[in-house]
């Protein structure tokens, strides 16, 4: 006979129950199978290409559907051990002192790789380097072996050097390597930096070499892919989303419908039209969109009245999403919060107590709602200028993904009526402007209560979606066997960047970590550095 | 049809437009003057492509393009983008009444060429006929086109006509699947038909030669500029080039997820319901006392079918969990599984519908698959919340979906390329497994009755589906409930 179920109070999931009790819900072992076993994926390509960006864009999206993600940037490991960057000469492939710092980091980068994976529950690493040659892949893919981790590849390859100087001046000359730089020179660095690496650079090779491998080339920025051997979903996942995402400057707009009747009686749900302060808006908001003077916007709504009416005012011609409707909020809907506090009071605090993973009864939490907005979201990354006239729970969902907000903070971000988000893509992240279209109106944000009990840990299941914000990139990396201290007493060397006689200086470094000479160099740079140097 | 008139809404200045609700979809739609719905094409639909898409395929002979083809077609029409396929061998096959040999095939065979020219054009003018004036989306051009200069013939046409191109080129050579397709889908050709299976395979080894030297792949340098993908050795490597608009996106998606290691899918619906024998809809009860029964007997059954490494999909509704516990093994529950939600008819019987919402119970009579309940979804709803599901199931390989009803009849219309209109009448009773299993171009179905009695839910289309009609004329294909 079949177990009896009970059904899990804020989720409202059905589950097996012990001796007809209701059982405490249990996370089952190894979370969500999207992904399991765990994922390594590893950059590859010269610098410049758009690794990071892609690492931390690919990272946002795969914690925002659920599945624990962090990006491990050996070049920050490097910043950490030597403190102050010189210039490209520390990139050269003869450079033997530099060459085992690198590997060094990068080795310490993948003992946190394994770290993550194995003990702090992630589910996928993104190991963000060149790993240009195959030996450095090969150490990767040995490492992979050992700990039972799939290797996906993701390689960028462009040579359009407009697309090059591009991302040097987008990223590259803001970096904390040329923070005493001016831009010109921070360039020149970069390019000689990338040629040290094409040297030795090994392209993947699909064709002997790398064919039993599971990778993606990108080429030319999404002009051409080649897939080779998709192992599992979340690699097929992985693999549409970046042939999906591009980087065309443009804007996204998110506002809300106008204030409508519901939220003047302080409603909830409900498919009531606008009120006189909402269509005032919606005015408005015609203005603001023709004042921004963009070239083919695409306008989309819900298929909920007071957000077709908002678009109707701007004269355009819009699409209708059924994904963009508010959340379902089943039995309350149309109720007041007051009316949802007497009527059915459990459920009322049950919201508050995990109100990401809170599923109304016979409707949706916003766990819910981000699995039913992902093919927006996909869409999204797909078009140009869009302006999304939505509603309060959608609205936080969809900027939870754009701004990489965690599952915790998602319900409570602030999306006020008649105001306008206007997000633009910008170096690794996202601009955010606030536009209020000076029309008043209610309220409808309601703050975490103070006290708010955890109630029993939430069930984590397939297709769940729990949004995580990308963790922070490591600190403090422990690097072993790096001890050396006269590493870290070099002085400013990045002196020798803006320096004419740089050749000079230069080629003296290669001896820069012999102790014996180093002092007198200290010396003989912080002498030279009065006589020679004006910062521009 | 009539207006509902207190769903008109004035949106404040005159210059915007009135909006009503479309009473058979419930979607808001601006009215004309006189407050009728206007007619808005691209509202309702999410916009896949501004112009009609002409898919291409390339490949030598045996490589999967038909069976790319089919099945893309399929899916295509299932997430409602009108596709349609023109197959130049059948084109051939009507021109030139019985098929002899190879030697047809042969590049120096002069009226060979210039008849299957005339094919390949006639099938393009069906194509354009297809794509302006029957408003299709996708054509799918089903052929050869190893050479550059027919697809130079095909890129112009298009151009002419305002077509986009997309091409998909199945290049392999291992001889074991080429064997493999020869025997699933050449020797039952109608070309064949008069040959014993030693003679076929030859002659189609020998027609496969015909191409091969004048055969020219899609080149990563000399087609830079062309919209395609290469699909090499049965999806093992994919080179995908400038991928234009979303349907071209959503093809590339779907082509890298399908496989052909031989599986197969059972479908089926929980338990009969508490609320099933009550004749109620909707709603999230429990498994009856027989329910519980076709519980234990599909726990046999999937264990008498020795099957290995078998995915159990189940919704999030009571039911069909209850129905997996019996099964034994795990099970993910997936909420797009969930029943289709009847809002405010929920848990109501048909007669009840029909005495609170004769008009609903009316229009949805008149087109079920676009109807959508007042708060709640349709059948088209339904389809756009399974397709990730459907996804899901391409790139899996035994699966046990138990579900509900209108769910199955959406996973089942899939399947066996049902229309829109056969959609919502599909025989989905309580107590049956369908055992799915892709065969050649399509797909085997056995139907397994588990001998556990149940009520039946099907309700057919009744005679009279106009809204002025009695309440005995709604009610008469109702099934028998206590």
């Amino acid at each position: 006979m079949p177990r009896e179920l009970t059904q899990n109070r804020i989720q409202k999931i059905w589950i097996p129950s012990k001796d007809d009790k209701p059982s405490m819900p249990r996370i089952p072992h190894g979370g969500p199978h999207l992904a399991n076993p765990p994922t390594v994926i590893v950059m590859v390509g010269l610098p410049a290409r758009g690794k990071t960006y892609i690492s931390r864009k690919l990272t946002r999206y795969l914690n925002w559907i659920g599945i624990p993600t962090k990006v491990f940037n050996v070049g920050e490991y490097r910043r950490e051990a030597v403190k102050h960057f010189s210039s490209y000469d520390f990139f050269k492939s003869d450079n033997e002192d530099a060459v085992k710092i690198r590997q060094q980091c990068a080795l310490a980068a993948l003992r946190d790789v394994k770290i993550y994976l194995t003990e702090e529950e992630g589910q996928v690493a993104v190991f963000d380097a060149t790993n240009t040659t195959r030996e450095r892949r090969d150490i990767i893919l040995e490492f992979g072996a050992e700990n039972g981790f799939k290797i996906f590849f993701i390689e960028s390859v462009c040579e359009d050097p407009n697309v090059i100087a591009c991302n040097i001046l987008e990223v590259k000359v803001s970096c904390p390597d040329y923070q005493d730089c001016n831009k010109t020179d921070a360039v020149e660095d970069f390019k000689k930096r990338i040629e040290c690496y094409r040297v030795n650079y090994q392209p993947l090779d699909p064709d002997q070499y790398d064919r039993n491998l599971s990778f993606i080339k990108v080429i030319d920025v999404g002009r051409r892919f080649l897939v080779n051997r998709i192992q599992d979903h979340i690699q097929s996942r992985i693999v549409y989303y970046l042939m999906n995402i591009h980087v065309q400057p443009r804007s996204i707009y998110l506002c809300r419908h106008g204030e409508s009747q519901h939220n003047l009686q302080g409603r909830l749900g409900g498919d009531s039209g606008l009120s006189t302060r909402g269509r005032k808006f919606a005015g408005a908001l015609a203005d603001f969109v023709e004042e921004q003077n963009l070239q083919d916007l695409k306008v989309w709504t819900s298929q909920l009245r007071r957000s077709i009416q908002t678009a109707e005012a701007l004269n355009v011609p819009y699409e209708q999403w059924k994904g963009l409707n508010e959340i379902d909020a089943g039995v309350c809907e149309e109720m007041t919060y007051e009316e949802v506090r007497e009527r059915f009071p459990e459920e009322f605090a049950l919201r508050d107590q995990d109100k990401y993973y809170y599923r109304y009864p016979s409707g949706e939490s916003y766990q819910d709602l981000v699995q039913r907005v992902e093919p927006l979201i996909m869409e999204l990354e797909r078009q140009e200028n869009v302006l999304v006239i939505c509603h309060q729970a959608v609205m936080r969902c969809l900027l939870a993904y754009f701004l990489d907000k965690s599952a915790d903070e998602m319900p409570y971000l602030k999306c006020p009526l008649h105001t306008v988000l206007k997000l633009t893509p910008v170096a690794y992240g996202c601009k955010v402007e606030s536009i209020f279209l000076n029309v008043e109106a209610v309220n409808t944000h309601r703050d975490r209560p103070e006290e708010v009990k955890r109630g029993p840990s939430t069930l984590i299941r397939r297709n769940s979606v729990t949004p995580l914000t990308s963790p922070e990139p490591n600190k403090k990396p422990r690097i072993e066997g790096l001890d050396d201290p006269t590493i870290r007493e070099v002085t400013p060397a990045q002196l020798t960047l803006c320096s004419t006689t740089h050749t000079t200086l230069a080629l003296s470094t290669q001896h820069w970590l012999s102790e014996a000479c180093l002092r007198t160099f200290l010396h003989y740079l912080q002498v030279v550095s009065v006589l020679l140097f004006q910062r521009t | 049809m009539s207006v509902i008139e207190n769903n008109t809404e004035q949106c404040g200045n005159s210059l915007t437009r009135e909006l009503t609700q479309n009473p058979l979809k419930k979607i808001w739609v601006p009215s004309s003057k006189n407050g009728l719905p206007e007619r808005h094409i691209s509202q309702r639909k999410v916009c896949m492509t501004n112009c009609p898409t002409l898919i291409v395929t390339v490949g030598l002979p045996a490589r999967g393009k038909t069976y790319i083809s089919k099945k893309l077609t399929r899916y295509l029409n299932w997430i409602d983008v009108p596709t349609k396929e023109f197959n130049v061998g059948q084109y051939r096959r009507e021109c030139v009444k019985i098929y002899k040999s190879f030697e047809f095939f042969r590049p120096d065979n002069e009226e060979g060429l210039k008849i299957r020219k005339q094919c390949a054009l006639a099938a393009l003018n069906d194509v354009r006929q297809f794509l302006t004036d029957e408003g299709g989306q996708v054509a799918v051009f089903d052929a050869t086109n190893t050479t550059r200069e027919r697809r130079e013939t095909i890129i112009r046409f298009a151009e002419q006509n305002g077509f986009k191109v997309f091409f998909v080129e199945s290049v392999c050579e291992d001889p074991d699947v080429i064997a493999e397709n020869i025997v699933q889908v050449k020797l039952g050709s109608p070309d064949y038909t008069h040959c014993n299976t030693e003679e076929a395979v030859a002659d189609f080894m020998k027609r496969i030669k015909c191409y091969e030297n004048s055969y020219q792949p899609l080149d990563e340098e000399l087609d830079r500029d062309l919209s395609f993908i290469k699909i090499i050795d049965v999806g093992r490597r994919y080179l995908v080039n400038r991928v234009q608009d979303h349907i071209q996106s959503r093809i590339v998606y779907y082509l890298m997820n399908i496989h052909i290691t031989p599986r197969s899918i059972y479908l089926c619906r929980h338990g009969e319901s508490d609320l099933n024998v009550k004749g109620r809809i909707g709603g999230d009860s429990g498994l009856s006392a027989r329910g519980k029964q076709f519980a234990d007997a599909l726990g046999q059954f999937i264990q008498s079918q020795n099957i290995s490494d078998l995915k159990v999909w189940t919704s999030q509704m009571k039911r069909t969990i209850q129905t997996a516990e019996a099964v034994g093994v795990t099970y993910e529950q997936w909420k797009a599984l969930n029943e289709i939600d009847a809002g405010v008819c929920e848990e109501l019987m048909y007669e009840e519908i029909q005495l609170k919402f004769p008009l609903e119970f009316a229009l949805r009579d008149q087109d079920k698959y676009r109807y959508r309940y007042p708060k709640g979804e349709s059948y088209e709803d339904l389809v756009q919340r399974l397709e990730p599901v459907i996804m899901e199931l391409e790139r899996q390989e035994n699966v046990l979906v138990i579900c509900h009803q209108a769910v199955m009849r959406c996973l089942l219309a899939y399947f066996l390329d049902k229309t829109a209109e056969e959609l919502p009448y599909l025989k989905c009773p309580l107590h049956t497994v369908l055992k799915l299993t892709p065969v050649a171009y399509g797909c085997k179905v056995e139907s397994v009755c588990l001998k556990v009695e149940a009520v039946n839910t099907h309700r057919d289309r009744p005679t009279n589906v106009d809204v002025s009609r009695q309440a005995e004329e709604a009610l008469l294909t109702v099934p028998d409930h206590q």
